[in-house]
């Protein structure tokens, strides 16, 4: 197991358990107790481990607390690939993220999380969450940006060694022990997603042998570094660092394939919240076929103004200049 | 042209034993060179924070030099093959230097790419694990064929020479010396059999030169053309890349022209003449290449598209690219059209004048085409710390691009230490060349 994942959930509590398990946790929670307690038995075996104690509803209709060890395991084998193995992806999975821009008021949690977890120095920031405004009239809101993960990502397609790869769960990831720093992709990608190792990355607990593109760790100088979607995290059944990090919940990630995204506190079908809330990917012109959709900025659960904050002047007036641009200037 | 008298003997004292000025010449330049060398080091060492590049701007000088000396390359490739096979007779006593020109920029120019490498540790993985749908590979394989072409038609352009050096016996070299051009002469002795293989090998090696160093040079500009990028994403960028190479390749190649002149009194053999046709070369290019990116820029301009406004904003913008957009458009358009336009403005000395604020111009330009399209992303940066909203070029990456030019110099200088400059050869060839072969002939002829 992994240090940086143990440090932040050592205190494992339900809740925290239900919120941090999105749809395949939270269905198998919701049938019935034979299979809570047949779950048991199973697991009773396996000695060690955490155990949490759980209610579960008799076929008499009382509700019992048991306790059963956590099954931690969710996607089989639980820890992340190394290698050549780890371009393969997770079979029948199809990862997607949908962002609620209604809900972002940039508390810029979301990079803190992405940046403790995957043990980012300050300066480098995965996650970008930007201030947009579409059109002069149009008032500003805030812009959570990590990696699209595309479907037809140019980012791979000028890679000159494979070091940056396409997998059928989905993801882009990059292979940090394969690239040779060219940049080209960073170049190549039309959202400025990548971020450059241009300094030695902070000390890391994982040892270079171990390292998986899934985990994107330790971090090498003079290599390209991105956000990964967290499929470590996916195999123990917990949301990507930003998403279970949002105070807000409006990072919901899941699988297409199940057609379920999740907060953490609310798991919602995919395709549904689509349609309803007329979901769209950023600049679908381009081409790229992203797995990250947007919900507009509509009826808004906060006020833009208050993500705003106590900023340096320099930052003050990079918002500035948005928030009062006329035709785009 | 008019007979020239040329024989192996007006050149011996050039290639006889170095003087002290000359070794202090190299050692500067070595000098300067190593410098680099050391800066290299301490990038890859320290890693690239070192260098002015940052996210955004992840690309700097080294990438517009990597353009730059390869342009260069192309211009000498293109005439010095070009006229082999048109069998062009006036062009002949400049060809070692075009054919310089091209082997020493590709050597200095290939490796800009890979200073730009994070790992150069892991260079090998380019052939380990390449995959040819990366621009990157297309250029790999497309320099270094181009490269390997460009240095045996060098070679063999001077095996004639250096039979010559060999069977002359007043030359006063070292003894190692002598034997190395007995063995580069590859035992040439001029008999018509030899004569005939050599000549069919120029043939050769230059209509194989000229498709390759346009694909070489059209692959490298899809380097920027294949990004999604505003500026970039330019159907235009190969021809365009093309014509630009050229301009500064034919300017540079006036500029090494009449640096030889003065320097080793070859005024016999660089005449008027040549400085006149390449200044006609020169206006011919100048307003090809206005051309070209007047049509680039019209387009997108026509369009007003939001981020390519913005990007067009940043050349017009005095803290932004205004003064080296204004430097590369007086100096690379109207400069020379004013001084190759005006009678009383042309003389040999302002024909090079003008070409070296072309080269210098032409590099700017390289910078204009790398920098400002990386700092005007699709989403416009949000980020306050300066170095990651501009680049500047740092020392490290100064020093490399000033030891490319001495590596350049030093390749020149070395290089017509072992032969001379002028193809004597060639030049003596030339005088009674036969006519070019006819395709076809009509009735009457």
């Amino acid at each position: 197991m992994y240090k940086f994942m143990k440090k932040k959930e050592d205190k494992d509590t339900r809740r925290k358990f239900l919120k941090n398990s999105f749809a395949l946790g939270a269905a198998a929670l919701a049938t019935g107790s034979g299979v809570a307690l047949a779950h048991k038995d199973e697991l009773s075996e396996s000695a060690g481990g955490k155990t949490e104690k759980i209610k579960v509803l008799t076929t008499e209709g009382k509700v019992v607390e048991i306790e059963r060890p956590i099954n931690e395991c969710k996607i089989d084998p639980c820890t992340p690939p190394t290698g050549d193995a780890a371009r393969q992806g997770i079979p029948g999975r199809s990862f997607v993220m949908v962002i609620d821009l209604a809900r972002c008021k940039n508390a810029r949690k979301c990079i803190e999380g992405c940046q403790e977890g995957h043990n980012l120095s300050p300066d480098q920031e995965w996650l970008k969450v930007y201030l947009m405004k579409d059109n002069p009239e149009g008032e500003p809101y805030w812009f959570p940006r990590q990696c699209f993960h595309c479907d037809n990502p140019p980012c791979v397609k000028v890679c000159p060694v494979g070091a940056t790869f396409k997998r059928q769960d989905n993801l882009v990831l990059v292979d940090d022990n394969r690239c040779i720093g060219c940049k080209f992709c960073v170049v190549a990608c039309p959202y400025s997603v990548r971020i450059f190792n241009w300094e030695k990355p902070p000390e890391s607990d994982v040892p270079l042998e171990e390292y998986s593109p899934e985990v994107s760790l330790p971090a090498q100088t003079g290599t390209v570094s991105k956000c990964d979607f967290c499929a470590d995290r996916s195999r123990v059944g917990k949301l990507p660092y930003c998403a279970s990090s949002c105070p807000m919940g409006a990072i919901y990630f899941g699988d297409k394939n199940e057609d379920t995204v999740s907060n953490g506190s609310d798991t919602v079908r995919f395709s549904e919240i689509i349609k309803e809330r007329a979901g769209y990917r950023y600049r679908e012109e381009l081409g790229t076929k992203p797995n990250v959709y947007y919900l507009p900025p509509v009826n808004r659960m906060f006020d833009y103004e208050s993500g705003l904050g106590d900023l340096p002047e320099a930052k003050q007036e990079v918002y500035d200049k948005i928030r009062y641009s006329k035709n785009g200037k | 042209m008019s007979t020239i008298n040329i024989n192996i003997k007006d050149f011996s004292h050039n290639l006889e034993t170095p003087s002290k000025k000359w070794y202090l010449w190299v050692a500067v330049l070595a000098i300067i060179s190593l410098f680099g060398m050391y800066a290299l080091i301490r990038q890859m060492i320290d890693g690239q924070i070192i260098t002015g590049m940052r996210d955004n701007a992840v690309w700097g000088i080294y990438t517009a030099n990597f353009v730059f000396f390869m342009g260069l390359s192309y211009a000498g490739a293109l005439i010095s093959c070009a006229s082999q096979l048109l069998r062009i007779k006036w062009t002949k006593p400049l060809m070692r230097m075009a054919e310089l020109l091209t082997v020493s920029s590709l050597i200095v120019g290939a490796p800009f790419i890979l200073f730009c490498l994070g790992r150069l540790d892991r260079i090998h993985y380019l052939f380990m694990y390449g995959r040819i749908q990366s621009p990157i590979t297309w250029d790999v394989i497309a320099i270094s064929t181009d490269l390997v072409f460009c240095i045996a038609f060098l070679y063999f352009t001077h095996i004639r020479d250096f039979a010559k050096l060999r069977d002359y016996p007043d030359l006063k070299v070292a003894k190692w010396r002598k034997k190395m051009y007995t063995f580069l002469a590859l035992g040439y002795k001029g008999t018509p059999e030899q004569k005939k293989y050599l000549h069919q090998a120029h043939d050769i090696m230059a209509a194989i030169i000229i498709p390759t160093a346009i694909i070489a040079y059209s692959l490298l500009s899809l380097l920027f053309s294949m990004s999604l990028r505003p500026g970039w994403h330019s159907t235009i960028f190969a021809p365009y890349f093309v014509v630009t190479a050229g301009y500064s390749g034919l300017a540079l190649l006036i500029v090494i022209m009449w640096i030889y002149r003065k320097n080793r009194k070859l005024e016999a053999y660089i005449t008027n003449l040549h400085f006149n046709y390449f200044g006609f070369g020169l206006i011919l290019l100048t307003f090809i290449y206005a051309y070209f990116t007047f049509s680039e820029y019209l387009t997108d301009w026509y369009n007003q598209t939001k981020t390519f406004n913005l990007l067009l904003d940043k050349f017009f913008e005095f803290d932004q690219f205004a003064w080296l957009s204004l430097f590369h458009i007086v100096f690379a358009f109207i400069v020379p059209v004013i001084v190759l336009g005006f009678p009383w403005l042309r003389s040999i000395n302002s024909v090079t004048l003008v070409s070296l604020f072309i080269v210098i111009a032409l590099w700017v330009k390289r910078y204009l085409i790398v920098v400002p399209t990386l700092e005007t992303p699709y989403i416009p940066i949000q980020d306050i710390r300066p170095e990651y909203v501009n680049y500047s070029v740092s020392w490290v990456e100064w020093a490399l691009s000033l030891s490319g030019i001495t590596v350049m110099i030093l390749i020149f200088t070395v290089a017509s230490k072992i032969a001379p400059i002028i193809p004597v050869s060639e030049v003596i060839d030339a005088q009674n060349l036969e006519k070019p072969k006819l395709l076809f002939k009509t009735k009457g002829e």
